[in-house]
């Protein structure tokens, strides 16, 4: 039933000296275990290795993510999300590892611009000018919890839950509102 | 008559002219100036009335410490009480209120506290309103609340249209203060390699040393500012700011910066403030010094200034304080006061010295101007009413009962010697030591605030350190010493040299004249704003006072909006002599952050409207919002309490939802409920501890219902867990709880039982959650098709999933209702088309959703606890006759110690029963039982409480639960209970199951 599946804001779009647009549905999988024994299931099912420390591993168009020491986050077509968490679950059978789907846990955001770190500096207690492509934190944005790599030049992904997206959508339209660039990376 | 001089003011651009109105009055000013400079210039000297006396007063100083000049700024909405005018930029359309007079700031009736001084001495508040009683509410307070007091708080109605925000950062090194020693400190840093940030209070880069006359290289000082600037702008490591205020400084580099982003130009679409949150890996304070009264007769009139503040005025904005102003000093720097003056061509009578003798360099170069220097004197009094008119002078070691000399004039200014900027040295614990050669107290440097690693994480240079004379050699070091702390590796090259005049050792003097008689010394202000004399330190000492801080509460002495900035440091001297004791004996009272007050607004930051809390919506919120949710806050969520119909008050369509969850199918949105999953081989294990029943032996497709406490054995929470696989159960929480509950795992899992083989990982967002409530739901999910979900293959508490009416669903036969009921979870994102479908495929059915009113009356029919209705953290399961679900058999689990000690078997704790009254009404919300005897504290003694109640549309009666001392032993006993207005309400104490007893219409 994934055709009638909604994500939490469809095509919310704010553009101030960032660009911010909800980015619709992804496939999400939680993976906690022991990131080194996982690695072949991992490698398997995404074709990315294990990422390092706060980095994103990336291979054609699936994505893995470091969360903590023992936690990844696999990113996929939210079509595909299913089907690969029940692989990668089987992959696991007989080791202490955890499996979920929580694609429709969260909601997405894309932030693009120069000055996407001079944005999310109002909201998020991370060193935006250290930050290169790959690399991810998880932080929080003002009050609500919150993930974010840098996805591309010029661009961050922000993964936030979705029963605060709306909320989230309205603190980065009010951090992006022009005027109040404050200028301390961009 | 304009006061702005001809030619001269650094700061300003004559060429533009800026408006503004004062108590209404058009003025003019230039672009550059302060509103303090504005007003001088417009020969505006009166500016407010002082809190107890109403004295007449004017501007003291030019900068944040000024204590008098305080203003209300702007209008309606944008109305902000206590401004000071001196760091106010003057800009088009300001308008400026005085405050704290009545009727008018040139007349003003309640001056006439002044003519009765006696009663409004140090402690007045605490002796002279104590009786009678009554006139304390009635006659003091609506006086005093007249009479004392600055600005007046906004409208209750008015609501700040500005933007406010918050800015989190990060560098190395963070230089606070742009004088040239925080340039300076900034440049060495950062050539040294470090990530470096530079915030200057001001809207320039400099301080003082331009207007000092501050050579540097052979240059003037403005020269090297402007090229220093330049270089630090063009480094990629380094980030300056103007307008940014060092407000506190915390553990671990934590720095508060309050950027003023568009005070100065409030017409620009730009936030009004910006709170910076700056984690730096060492600080250097560069943050100046203060100019110190002179505590002398009728020092707080208006004209009466710092010798700094007076010679800023004159070199800055090119204004004159006065057309004849005498310098008063015990210091060699006032000196240049009197050379600047004359230098504008201002009169200059005279310099009191209170030294015996003054030869310093800048004493020569006065004399060689023709300045007539008056040494061993001191001020007796200042002539003048509301401004003033002239001085007596008299000799500095005398009880000035006789004048020497007098002099006309309409200024004075005055110079105690400088007391260096240590606030933000000190408010992470930074010690000071006293300079007994420059009589102030300074950092000690083998002291300053420690880091993690038990290092200093502050460095302080320039006047901030003590250094009056030259400071950029000593700049560099600490920029430096700081830039290789956080491990830069670079060489910075050898500083500039700023050239400073030799000066000689100023002459402590705390009274002028040094025996000066009581009438002399109730006229001495120390603390301008809070009206403190030399006479109430000296009266709260012979009263007993001897801590700094009790005195500085008795006395109010430093407890300001400007926090003592000038009366600190001449207070406890004036205590420290009253007690016969060196002042680093008395020792300075607490610094705290902020430096000076910062705005509401930035301390809010993003947290103001839609973005004030977060707000949880469920993926069914849209539609709630759409059919008549009246909502209620549970958590952070917004859940439905009842959908509204037209012409329906909240009772009338809860009654409805509750008949027809009965009769019909009712929909609950039950998204919000807490989801966690546990696996893991150990998860059974861990199941066990977390419940207060057995939760290992549950079969995969099986649910059970459970309790959590907490380790003293309170409820915490409860629900229904589903064993999903051998080592997996799903554990569903209130919804209100989530978050808490999964906190509480992790706690647990990470601290105590850190080797067991379990994983948690929160699931609630992941699922909408749709109960499908009453006698027609088997009939409703049938049509839906695709599982088969008869009462022979999906018994009670029995789970299953796979498709149905094509989505994803996990079903749970589960009831929290008493009816056939099942709980059907989809993936969020397709929870609305789900909802839809069943209310499309229901239609004839009767299906219609419930809020969660009708989710309570239907639990409380049944006798289903709820936590936070029937616990408040003081309850134990057995009080709520759970005992069936706490287990024997288990060694362990969380609460079971608790619930075994003394107060928790105690056979007299309150227990739940059902209550119906008798006359079929609702009891109130939490009534009590009273037993109309009185307990040991003459009150009126209980033995219940309610701790939930409806009207059943069920029963048509009200219905309620309570906790009742030995509740369940005293079945159909009528106990009376407290209502509103002395009302006593009878209810008969039953059984807390009023419906379906024998739970035949869930089991179908």
């Amino acid at each position: 039933m994934s055709e009638l599946a909604q994500s939490a804001l469809p095509g919310a779009r704010y553009e101030g000296f960032v660009t911010v647009t909800e980015a619709g549905l992804r496939g999400m999988i939680t993976l906690r275990g022991d990131l080194s024994a996982m690695a072949g299931a991992v490698k398997d099912a995404t074709g990315c290795a294990v990422p390092a420390l706060r980095r994103v591993e990336a291979s054609d168009g699936k994505a893995v993510a470091w969360m903590s020491p023992d936690e990844l986050l696999i990113l996929c077509d939210y079509a595909d999300a299913p089907g690969l968490a029940a692989s990668l679950a089987r992959a696991l059978e007989g080791q202490f590892a955890t499996v979920a789907n929580v694609s429709d846990a969260r909601a997405v955001f894309t932030l693009t611009g120069a000055q996407t770190g001079d944005a999310l500096a109002k909201l998020c207690p991370v060193d935006f000018g250290t930050l290169r492509t790959g690399d991810i934190r998880r932080t929080r944005a003002a009050q609500v919890a919150a993930a974010i790599w840098v996805s591309g030049e010029g661009e961050m992904t922000l993964v936030c839950f979705r029963s605060v997206a709306q909320y989230m959508f309205d603190l980065l339209s009010r951090a992006a509102a022009p005027g109040s660039e404050p200028r301390l990376y961009a | 008559m304009s006061h702005r001089l001809a030619t001269g003011g650094r700061l300003i651009d004559r060429a533009r002219d800026v408006k503004f109105t004062f108590n209404g009055k058009h003025m003019k000013g230039h672009a550059g100036d302060t509103l303090a400079a504005s007003l001088l210039a417009n020969g505006q000297t009166l500016l407010g009335r002082s809190f107890k006396y109403h004295r007449p007063r004017g501007i003291v100083a030019s900068g944040a410490e000024e204590p008098n000049a305080l203003v209300g700024l702007g209008k309606g909405d944008r109305y902000e009480p206590n401004q000071r005018v001196t760091t106010t930029e003057v800009f088009d359309g300001l308008s400026a209120e005085t405050q704290n007079h009545w009727p008018s700031l040139d007349f003003d009736l309640l001056a006439v506290n002044s003519l009765v001084p006696q009663f409004l001495t140090a402690g007045f508040y605490y002796k002279t309103f104590l009786r009678p009683r009554a006139f304390w509410k009635h006659v003091y307070e609506p006086i005093i609340r007249k009479s004392a007091g600055l600005g007046k708080a906004p409208a209750h109605d008015a609501r700040d249209p500005d933007r406010y925000e918050q800015l989190y950062a990060f560098c190395d090194v963070l230089v606070i203060g742009g004088g040239i020693a925080g340039l300076q400190a900034a440049l060495s840093a950062a050539e040294a390699g470090a990530r470096v940030a530079l915030w200057e209070q001001t809207a320039h880069w400099g301080g003082r040393a331009p207007v000092d006359g501050v050579t540097i290289d052979g240059q003037d000082a403005d020269t090297w500012i402007a090229a220093t600037v330049a270089r630090l702008e063009g480094m990629d490591n380094v980030h300056l700011r103007l307008r940014c205020m060092g407000a506190g400084l915390h553990d671990h580099g934590y720095v508060l910066g309050y950027e003023r982003v568009s005070d100065h130009a409030p017409n620009i679409d730009a936030p009004r403030h910006r709170l910076w949150r700056m984690r730096a890996g060492q600080i250097v304070t560069a943050t100046g010094a203060i100019e110190r009264p002179l505590s002398f007769a009728g020092n707080d009139l208006p004209g009466v200034m710092l010798a700094s503040a007076v010679r800023d005025y004159v070199v800055n904005y090119a204004v004159a304080p006065g057309q004849s102003v005498v310098v008063v000093t015990n210091n060699d720097d006032a000196y240049r006061t009197a050379i600047a003056l004359r230098r504008a061509g201002i009169g200059v009578p005279a310099v009191v010295d209170a030294r015996a003798e003054a030869n310093g360099p800048l004493v020569a170069e006065a004399r060689a101007a023709g300045i007539t220097v008056l040494t061993g004197k001191g001020i007796r009094k200042v002539k003048g009413g509301r401004r003033v008119t002239g001085v007596e002078i008299c000799r500095i070691d005398s009880k000035g009962t006789a004048f020497t000399e007098v002099f006309d004039c309409d200024a004075v200014a005055m110079s105690g010697g400088w007391s260096p900027v240590v606030h933000l040295w000190s408010h992470c614990g930074g010690k000071l030591l006293w300079d007994d050669a420059h009589h102030f107290f300074r950092p000690d440097a083998n002291r300053p605030p420690l880091g993690v690693d038990g290092t200093g994480f502050v460095t302080v240079c320039g006047a901030a350190n003590g250094d009056l004379g030259a400071v950029l050699h000593g700049a560099h070091d600490a920029g430096v010493v700081a830039a290789k702390a956080t491990g830069a590796t670079g060489n910075a090259p050898t500083p500039a040299t700023d050239n400073a005049p030799d000066m000689v050792p100023m002459d402590a003097v705390w009274m002028m004249p040094r025996n000066a008689e009581y009438d002399l010394r109730m006229k001495m202000w120390l603390d301008y704003q809070n009206d403190v004399k030399v006479s109430d330190v000296q009266l709260a000492a012979r009263e007993g006072y001897q801590s700094v801080e009790h005195t500085k509460r008795y006395t109010t002495l430093g407890m300001a909006t400007d926090q003592g900035k000038l009366s600190n440091i001449n207070g406890l001297a004036i205590l420290s002599d009253a007690l016969g004791q060196p002042i680093p004996a008395t020792g300075t009272t607490t610094f705290r952050p902020p430096y000076t007050p910062i705005s509401i607004g930035a301390i809010a930051g993003e947290a103001t409207g839609s973005t004030f809390q977060p707000l949880r919506r469920s993926p069914l919120q849209d539609w709630h919002e759409q059919n008549g949710a009246d909502p209620e806050p549970v958590g952070h969520w917004r859940r439905p309490y009842t959908f509204l119909r037209a012409g329906e008050d909240r009772h009338k369509a809860v009654n409805r939802e509750v008949t027809n969850a009965r009769t019909n199918i009712g929909l609950l949105d039950a998204s919000t409920l807490g989801k966690i999953l546990v696996s893991g081989p150990d998860a059974g294990r861990f199941m066990d501890m977390l419940y207060t029943n057995m939760m290992s032996n549950l079969k995969p497709g099986k649910c059970r219902y459970g309790l959590m406490c907490n380790e003293n054995g309170f409820l915490m929470d409860d629900g229904v867990v589903a064993r999903l696989s051998e080592d997996a159960f799903l554990v569903h929480t209130t919804s209100g709880g989530a978050d808490h509950v999964h906190g509480w795992m992790e706690d647990w899992l990470q601290c105590e039982w850190w080797d067991w083989k379990v994983h948690t990982v929160n699931l609630t967002e992941q699922y909408a959650q749709i109960a499908v409530v009453g006698p027609k739901a088997r009939q409703l999910l049938e049509r839906l098709g695709g599982m088969n979900v008869s009462a022979d293959a999906l018994k009670f508490m029995e789970w299953t999933d796979g498709k149905l009416g094509g989505f994803d669903a996990r079903v749970f036969r589960i009831s929290f209702s008493g009816e056939l009921s099942f709980e059907i979870a989809v993936p969020a994102s397709q929870g609305r088309a789900f909802w839809n479908k069943l209310l499309a495929e229901g239609a004839d059915l009767g299906v219609m959703p419930y809020g969660t009113e009708a989710l309570h009356i239907l639990r409380a029919e049944k006798g289903f606890i709820m936590i936070g209705d029937e616990t408040d953290g003081t309850v134990i399961p057995q009080d709520l006759n759970l005992n069936w679900a706490i287990s024997k058999k288990k060694d362990d689990f969380l609460g079971k110690r608790g619930m075994e000690r003394e107060a928790m078997i105690h056979p007299d704790r309150w227990k739940l029963v059902g209550l119906e009254t008798l006359d079929g009404s609702v009891l109130p919300h939490g009534a009590l039982a009273v037993t109309g005897g009185k307990n040991a504290n003459k009150q009126a003694e209980t033995e219940g409480r309610v701790t939930s109640t409806y009207y059943s549309a069920t029963l048509k009666r009200g219905i309620a639960m309570a906790l009742v001392r030995f509740g369940p032993d005293r079945m159909g006993e009528v106990l009376e209970f407290a209502g509103p207005n002395d009302a006593r309400i009878k209810a008969r104490i039953v059984d807390p199951v009023l419906y379906d007893k024998e739970g035949a219409k869930q089991n179908v």
